[in-house]
């Protein structure tokens, strides 16, 4: 194990595991223990926000996972992820008990008013933490697992693979909104009151979820960079680079894609699964296609095949879209999200820490020439003259 | 796996009335050819003849509509995938230089070497010493051992298909499938692959698919001559392009 650690933890890496680190411990406790009128008094809103880029993170290094390092374009991952919060938003229903409107003990209030007359067998379980944190992985994981072998085994690829992950975010969509397929229908899943007993809208109980969230985003972090670092990461880029060479070297390139898939899906249902708590409602509009996009135009923005890249754009991009959904400009920001992607795939291929890294690593290769050669090993991204 | 209680024959490779159509083409016409383990052969042809899909067929890439290909006598790997086949030792050098570009020289060698390529096995992979000493002595044979932490994106054309003869060499196959091997090479690099090959056919079977004759004749062995998914001439070079028809077929009737 430790030279697990060793390896997939560069200075950039670790870099960015004290930022995230700090974000969790320090706007958590700013918020808590300092006074609202101290200048350095997180308010609860920015905690709440904090908390769901935090979640929103997490899906992109999900996404960069499959995308960046495996060539595998899903535009359906928002699936995923709304599954994972669909799995916690039945255990908040259930944990409402009987202090809803209807005031019935078992059945959530969307049942009573639909004359559901008793409880559907897949809710059963879920009055349990532990069940709905093992559905929260369980499920998309599963989901991906049977979609991946079909698609792979086909050896779909590329643009096909692509349309049928939105056909199937798309159906799923669909499902979701019909009133008899047992899950709220329309509205979905709210009015929420308490999580592990905890009111969720108490202060401490946001700061505990941003805590959370951060804590999962360190922990999917460090997944990912001991996926990619291993050698099973450079089967990975060269499956993305050149399948049909890897399929001749004696690889086989489904049972890695399917692997990969998988593990990216659990992820993606984990941020879904911390994100429906803090937002304190999941309904179908989680399963628009349009909703996967964007985190794919996260992750290029921030750059694909960085992991870092991926969280720092879901982050860049869904900060630009409060400031500007909240001003005069809100009508226009599908024509910003849309004109920024255009821009970046146009001037910033390789995204924000792509670029940086082209700019920054030749310049380091320069200063210390004795460095840049494992830099350039680690990074994997790096210009081709600098190993020299 | 189809395997047969006796070996029928002594051949390494042996493709029997293999028959393969596109949409009506007739690419491979009731082709059959024999490769005897430890031979070197050279496959000529002029273009469309069926050289790429013979190999295609032989790898598992195509599947033929008749016909069988016998591997050591006792497998079809008509029946196979990509994957099984590579792993029972053939390995396929592809006409257009085909290397994992965004990653070093040492890691496309690393990634080649016929060690355990399930998932489980990588993702827990660790350096061993016999797998870095094994990448050295390929580093040493394509002269590439100065290059090691390069790019494969960054070498030169001719550098390429080193490499990728360097990566069926850590592939350790029994059975080596090369196509266009020295394609847009310089006269020397021609010469110092024909001589890598015949080094290397010291203790492996060569398949190689060539155009250019010079090579061919350097390399000084026994030729098949294709044409229309079919053989048209077997022997030596000097028989062969002496051979009537085979003249026809290159000038055009």
């Amino acid at each position: 194990m430790p030279h697990v650690l060793t390896r997939s933890l560069d200075r950039s890496a670790t870099l960015f595991l004290i930022v995230v680190a700090a974000c969790g411990v320090l706007i958590p406790l700013s918020n808590l223990l300092l006074p609202s009128s101290s200048m350095l008094q997180v308010p609860t809103y920015l905690v709440a926000l904090f908390g769901k880029y935090t979640c929103y993170a997490i899906l992109a290094l999900a996404i960069d996972l499959i995308w960046g390092y495996c060539g595998i374009l899903s535009l359906g991952h928002g699936a995923f992820f709304a599954l994972g919060g669909y799995a916690m938003g039945m255990y908040l229903m259930r944990q409402i008990g009987s202090r809803g409107v209807y005031g019935n003990p078992i059945l959530p209030d969307f049942m009573v008013f639909l004359n559901y007359p008793k409880l559907p067998w897949y809710w059963h379980g879920f009055d349990m933490f532990w069940f709905a944190a093992l559905m929260v992985v369980l499920v998309p994981g599963l989901l991906a697992f049977c979609f991946g072998w079909l698609a792979f085994r086909s050896r779909v690829t590329g643009v096909y693979l692509s349309i049928i992950t939105q056909a199937m975010t798309y159906a799923l969509l669909l499902a979701f909104f019909r009133n008899d397929f047992g899950f709220g229908g329309n509205n979905g899943l709210t009015d929420f009151k308490d999580i592990l007993g905890f009111n969720v809208q108490a202060d401490g109980t946001r700061a505990a979820l941003l805590a959370m969230s951060c804590l999962a985003l360190i922990i999917g972090f460090l997944i990912c960079r001991a996926v990619v670092t291993s050698k099973l990461g450079k089967v990975l880029i060269a499956i993305r680079d050149a399948e049909s060479r890897t399929r001749f070297l004696g690889y086989r390139v489904e049972s890695y894609k399917l692997f990969v898939f998988t593990l990216s899906a659990c992820m993606a249902g984990v941020a879904g699964a911390l994100y429906v708590p803090q937002v304190g409602i999941i309904n179908p509009s989680e399963f628009a296609p349009g909703n996967s996009i964007e985190a794919v135009i996260w992750v290029a923005v921030g750059g694909r095949g960085t992991l870092i890249g991926a969280a720092l754009g879901a982050v860049v991009v869904n900060y630009a879209k409060t400031y500007f959904t909240s001003g005069p400009l809100a009508p226009y920001w599908l024509f910003m999200l849309g004109a920024l992607f255009i821009l970046v795939t146009l001037l910033l291929p390789r995204g924000i820490v792509g670029t940086f890294n082209s700019w920054w690593e030749p310049w380091k290769a320069k200063r210390s020439s004795d460095n840049a050669e494992s830099a350039a090993r680690e990074d994997g991204v790096s210009e081709p003259d600098m190993a020299e | 796996m189809n395997v047969m209680d006796t070996r029928s024959t002594s051949a390494l490779l042996y493709l029997d009335g293999v028959h393969v159509s596109f949409d009506g083409f007739h690419a491979i016409n009731n082709l059959s050819l024999a490769l005897e383990p430890g031979e070197m052969r050279a496959i000529i042809g002029p273009n469309g003849a069926g050289k790429t899909t013979m190999m295609d067929i032989i790898t598992g890439k195509t599947r033929p509509d008749e016909g069988a290909v016998l591997f050591d006598g006792v497998t079809d790997l008509t029946r196979l995938d990509e994957t099984r086949i590579a792993e029972l030792g053939i390995g396929r050098k592809f006409q257009k230089p085909t290397v994992f570009e965004s990653q070093t020289i040492e890691d496309n060698l690393l990634l080649a070497l016929n060690v355990d390529h399930g998932v489980k096995g990588t993702l827990f992979w660790r350096e061993a010493r016999s797998e870095t000493e094994r990448i050295e002595r390929v580093l040493e044979t394509i002269r590439l051992t100065d290059a090691r932490n390069r790019l494969a994106g960054s070498l030169s054309h001719g550098q390429k298909q080193w490499l990728e003869i360097g990566m069926l060499l850590a592939q350790d196959p029994k059975l080596l499938l090369v196509d266009e091997p020295v394609a847009g090479m310089t006269d020397v690099e021609t010469h110092q692959t024909a001589e890598l090959l015949k080094q290397i056919n010291k203790d492996k079977t060569i398949m190689v698919v060539e155009h250019d004759m010079t090579f061919v004749r350097e390399l000084g062995v026994k030729v098949t001559c294709l044409h229309e998914g079919t053989v048209l001439a077997e022997g030596t070079i000097d028989q062969v392009s002496a051979n009537e028809r085979v003249v026809e077929v290159y000038l055009g009737r």
